[in-house]
């Protein structure tokens, strides 16, 4: 069986008391739409914010394309082939959209010691960076200032700065957060294009997407796994639906 | 669109450089250019002096606005670069060694040590408590040239004449020495300017808004911020060499912490994050010092409400407000 | 280095830190509850001592210019936080130094230029003049005592309203989270002016009470200033107990350091290296001290925020 691009390890972690992070051990295979979803509080984007290295667990062990990454820090994840969209939008807001994701590329390009040249003029950095924008819609705003952009180009933005650094996988701390209606719409049509191209992790709230978008379903409550598997079988599993109540779940 | 047809289009809707990037800058260094001459013919020489000091001072704060501007690094250390500079100059002159060519690598080596040794162990920590140790170091220097008994102590050291170059005294009329200090401000500006716009200087910027963002793209934001320290500090050195050389004497005061103060105050005063402000703002200090102390024995009466009074209603400084009274006159 | 000599160096380091101490504490609170770095806090420091010269030569009486100080002192505080700091506390960290040092310049140079450049004195009250003998046969001058006692008085004072009373707790959480406290519909902007004329009360307090052993000259303030931000970042910025701890532990280390280091080092090299070396490395100690503190505990010892 080919060996998962990501795997949790009774990964745990709490904050004093509070378990935040309960033995999760979790696969992620090549090329699958992997969804987390959980009740508020449940600790998704906390699991999110180890797996990218900005939180260190307490203990357990998290494999990223084999290579065991627990104790490495972000940057060398990220180089590493492992992106993420930020839940609260995390971009730069001075600079125009076009450098936003051109940084990402010129990550990966190596050598940026480099003191003499406009970085913004190079055209090895912003031909890439513009393909990442046309992917996801705002290539129009490249010249832009970022901080200018609507909330839901934000989101595309977030998302063609993490497109940008060619991942292996791709986290998304929720995607649709904020945004509605048609762009919600495009934002599910892109995803489902990059399905099988890219193997994602997608924590969201919005249940209609995730179960357009999810091969498979983890649930999350109260930091602790609760089932893993088709989107079936959790839709109709007692437990997921005990801890939803009173949310809707078609 | 294909992407490159995309870029093209959106270079066309104007985005070359904006032509009044260069006036400025060019206008700043055309008046030290052609100062001396006219210096000479109103018969004022202490002009010169003034404006020497000025570029002298321009050049460590174009440094310190390259790591506050640009890298969001508070360093209220930054005068221990410049003492660190003079005093190699000081120590070598002692010494015997009074060659430029020996002197300048030296005081800018010196700096450049210490800011890595410094630097490393400051950019662990951010916000008040980074401002808090780069002072604390700034303190150390501080305090170990004030023990420096053979070099002066607390009383400094008198170098005995500028630097020679390669045996040449090229440094010893005021005049000469102004042109060389002038350069070295343009070349210091010209490298200060091409570094931001980097690759380099991009991270730098990047980190300054948002260290978490550029944490998750892959950049190790921690050593792009030490370079950029570093950086500064050898700029810092080199202004140390030319006061030292320009002053004829050294002494702990170029690195008290008031000192650090009063750069960061150039600064902020010009316009931070604009590098023509460091320029602006080093004039507009010393300027004002000479001035003020010309009319008034406690000028600082002024000046210090004069500081709040910036701080409080003149955001971005003077350039800041020139730039905002242009374009008030250009809608008007 | 005999033993008493020893003993007078740690009452020194004692009566350094205590007045370390009251310095410290409104600096570390204004900046805990209002995230307000106050560089013109040494300024206040140094306003109490000149208040004090100046009315003691109006009344005569150093506890009527005692009284009289700290009220001036107070009330210079608070206007100093209605026309300016007000306004920066939403500010950045860079606006609010540049602003603080401004008025640095203006109040060490508006003193130089109404009290003059010279040293002043103020004459220690007749009752606490003199020594008494400690173990040993020492002498050590009363005065110092009374500070060091007075210090700790109101170190012991301070907690038990911070840990015992409403507006204690007030101040505590602001220093936790201003923001929460604000929106649970305390008066903020009350409790900021409370806490910001208390410190300066403190501050001008330290200043009066050291006057008579020290010179009142203009910037006197300065370089304590310097130690007193240096003990609010190893305390932990907002902590009255790390203020206290740490002060102690500054006053200490810098006079003994300042003291023996000269001894300490000719254990290890010659008496003229030692010599030469010994007061830079005494003057670099706390700031060695305090790089290693926030080398490992980058928050400082006992750091307030729960952010």
């Amino acid at each position: 069986m080919p060996e998962p691009v990501l795997r949790l390890e009774r990964l745990r972690k709490s904050f004093g008391s509070l378990i935040v992070t309960d033995d999760v051990t979790l696969d992620v295979v090549r090329g699958e739409m992997h969804a987390i979803i959980g009740p508020n509080g449940a600790g998704k984007t906390t699991l999110i914010n180890q797996i990218s290295g900005l939180m260190a667990p307490d203990d357990g062990s998290i494999l990223f394309a084999g290579v065991d990454v627990t104790r490495l820090p972000p940057e060398t994840r990220a180089l590493r082939g492992l992106a993420r969209s930020f839940q609260i939008t995390s971009i730069l807001p001075g600079f125009p959209v076009l450098e936003n994701v051109a940084l990402a590329v010129q990550a990966r390009a190596g050598s940026s010691l480099r003191f003499i040249g406009r970085a913004a003029d190079e055209a090895a950095l912003n031909l890439p960076a513009m393909a990442a924008l046309e992917q996801t819609g705002i290539a129009d705003r490249a010249r832009v200032r970022a901080g200018e952009l609507s909330h839901g180009e934000k989101r595309a933005l977030e998302l063609a700065i993490a497109l940008a650094m060619q991942p292996t996988l791709l986290l998304l701390d929720e995607p649709m957060a904020g945004i509605g209606g048609e762009e919600t719409e495009r934002l599910v049509e892109l995803l489902l294009r990059l399905k099988g191209q890219l193997t994602m992790i997608l924590v969201e709230h919005d249940m209609a997407a995730v179960f357009t978008l999810a091969d498979r379903i983890s649930v999350l409550v109260g930091g602790r796994l609760l089932i893993t598997g088709l989107p079936d079988e959790v839709r109709a599993d007692p437990e997921v639906v005990t801890a939803y109540l009173g949310e809707q779940m078609e | 669109m294909t992407g490159a047809a995309a870029l093209a289009a959106a270079g066309r809707s104007g985005l070359l450089r904006p032509r009044r990037d260069i006036v400025l800058p060019a206008a700043i260094f055309l008046i030290f250019a052609l100062l001396p001459p006219f210096a000479s013919l109103l018969a004022e020489q202490y002009l010169v002096d003034l404006a020497t000091r000025v570029m002298i001072f321009a050049v460590a704060a174009l440094a310190l606005d390259l790591l506050v501007g640009y890298g969001g690094l508070v360093s209220f250390g930054h005068a221990a670069f410049v003492g660190l500079g003079a005093y190699a100059v000081g120590i070598l002159s002692a010494q015997g060694i009074d060659d430029a060519l020996i002197s300048l690598p030296v005081a800018i080596a010196v700096a450049m040590l210490f800011a890595f040794v410094t630097g490393t162990v400051c950019l662990r920590t951010k916000g008040v408590y980074f401002i808090m140790i780069t002072l604390a170091f700034g303190q150390m220097i501080y305090f170990v040239a004030t023990s420096l008994a053979p070099y002066g102590g607390d009383n400094g050291l008198t170098i005995a004449a500028r630097n020679t170059v390669a045996g040449l005294a090229l440094l010893k009329s005021d005049r000469a020495f102004y042109y060389v200090t002038l350069l070295c401000l343009l070349a210091t500006y010209l490298f200060c300017r091409a570094l931001v716009a980097s690759r380099f200087g991009r991270v730098l910027r990047g980190a300054k808004e948002n260290p978490a963002r550029m944490v998750t793209i892959g950049f190790t934001v921690r050593s792009f911020q030490l370079v950029a320290y570093v950086i500064a500090g050898g700029l810092g050195g080199l202004s140390g060499f030319l006061l030292a050389n320009s002053t004829e004497f050294v002494s702990p005061a170029f690195m008290s912490w008031q000192r650090s103060g009063e750069l960061i105050v150039m600064v902020i005063l010009g316009g931070v994050g604009t590098l023509d402000g460091a320029i602006v703002g080093a004039a507009a200090y010393l300027g004002a010092e000479e001035w003020l102390s010309g009319m008034i024995e406690n000028w600082q009466v002024i000046f210090g409400p004069l500081l709040v009074l910036v701080v409080l209603f003149a955001r971005g400084g003077l350039i800041g407000v020139c730039a905002r009274l242009w374009r008030w006159f250009g809608h008007a | 280095m005999t033993g008493t000599l020893f003993l007078v160096q740690v009452l020194n380091g004692l009566q350094l830190g205590v007045l370390l101490f009251l310095i410290a504490a409104g600096l570390t609170l204004v900046f805990g509850v209002m995230n307000f770095i106050n560089l013109a806090h040494g300024a206040q420091y140094m306003l109490g001592a000149y208040f004090a010269v100046a009315f003691y030569g109006v009344v005569g009486n150093f506890l009527a210019a005692l009284v009289l100080a700290l009220l001036a002192a107070l009330a210079f505080g608070l206007l100093l936080e209605f026309l300016v700091f007000r306004h920066l506390y939403d500010r950045d960290h860079l606006d609010q130094v540049i602003a603080t040092f401004g008025i640095i310049l203006f109040l060490d140079h508006a003193v130089r230029a109404i009290w003059g450049a010279a040293p002043l004195t103020l004459p220690i009250p007749d009752v606490f003049t003199g020594s008494v003998m400690l173990i040993g046969g020492q002498l050590y001058p009363v005065w110092r005592l009374v500070i060091i006692g007075c210090g700790l008085a109101v170190a012991a004072g301070l907690y038990g309203l911070v840990t015992y009373t409403r507006i204690g707790m007030l101040v505590r959480a602001g220093a936790t989270n201003a923001r929460m406290v604000s929106a649970l519909g305390i008066n903020i902007k009350r409790l900021f002016m409370i806490v910001f004329g208390f410190g300066t009360m403190l501050a001008g307090f330290a200043g009066i009470m050291i006057a008579p052993i020290i010179s009142v000259e203009p910037g006197m303030g300065d370089n304590i200033l310097i130690l007193a931000l240096v003990v609010i970042v190893i305390g932990g910025i907002g902590s009255i107990r790390g203020a206290f701890v740490a002060a102690l532990l500054i006053g200490l280390v810098d006079t003994l350091g300042r003291s023996f280091s000269i001894d300490i080092l000719r254990l290890v090299m010659g008496p003229s290296p030692a010599r030469m070396v010994g007061p830079a490395i005494a003057s670099m100690l706390i700031y060695v001290l305090m790089a290693i503190v926030l080398y490992l505990r980058p928050a400082g010892l006992f750091p307030a925020r729960g952010r």
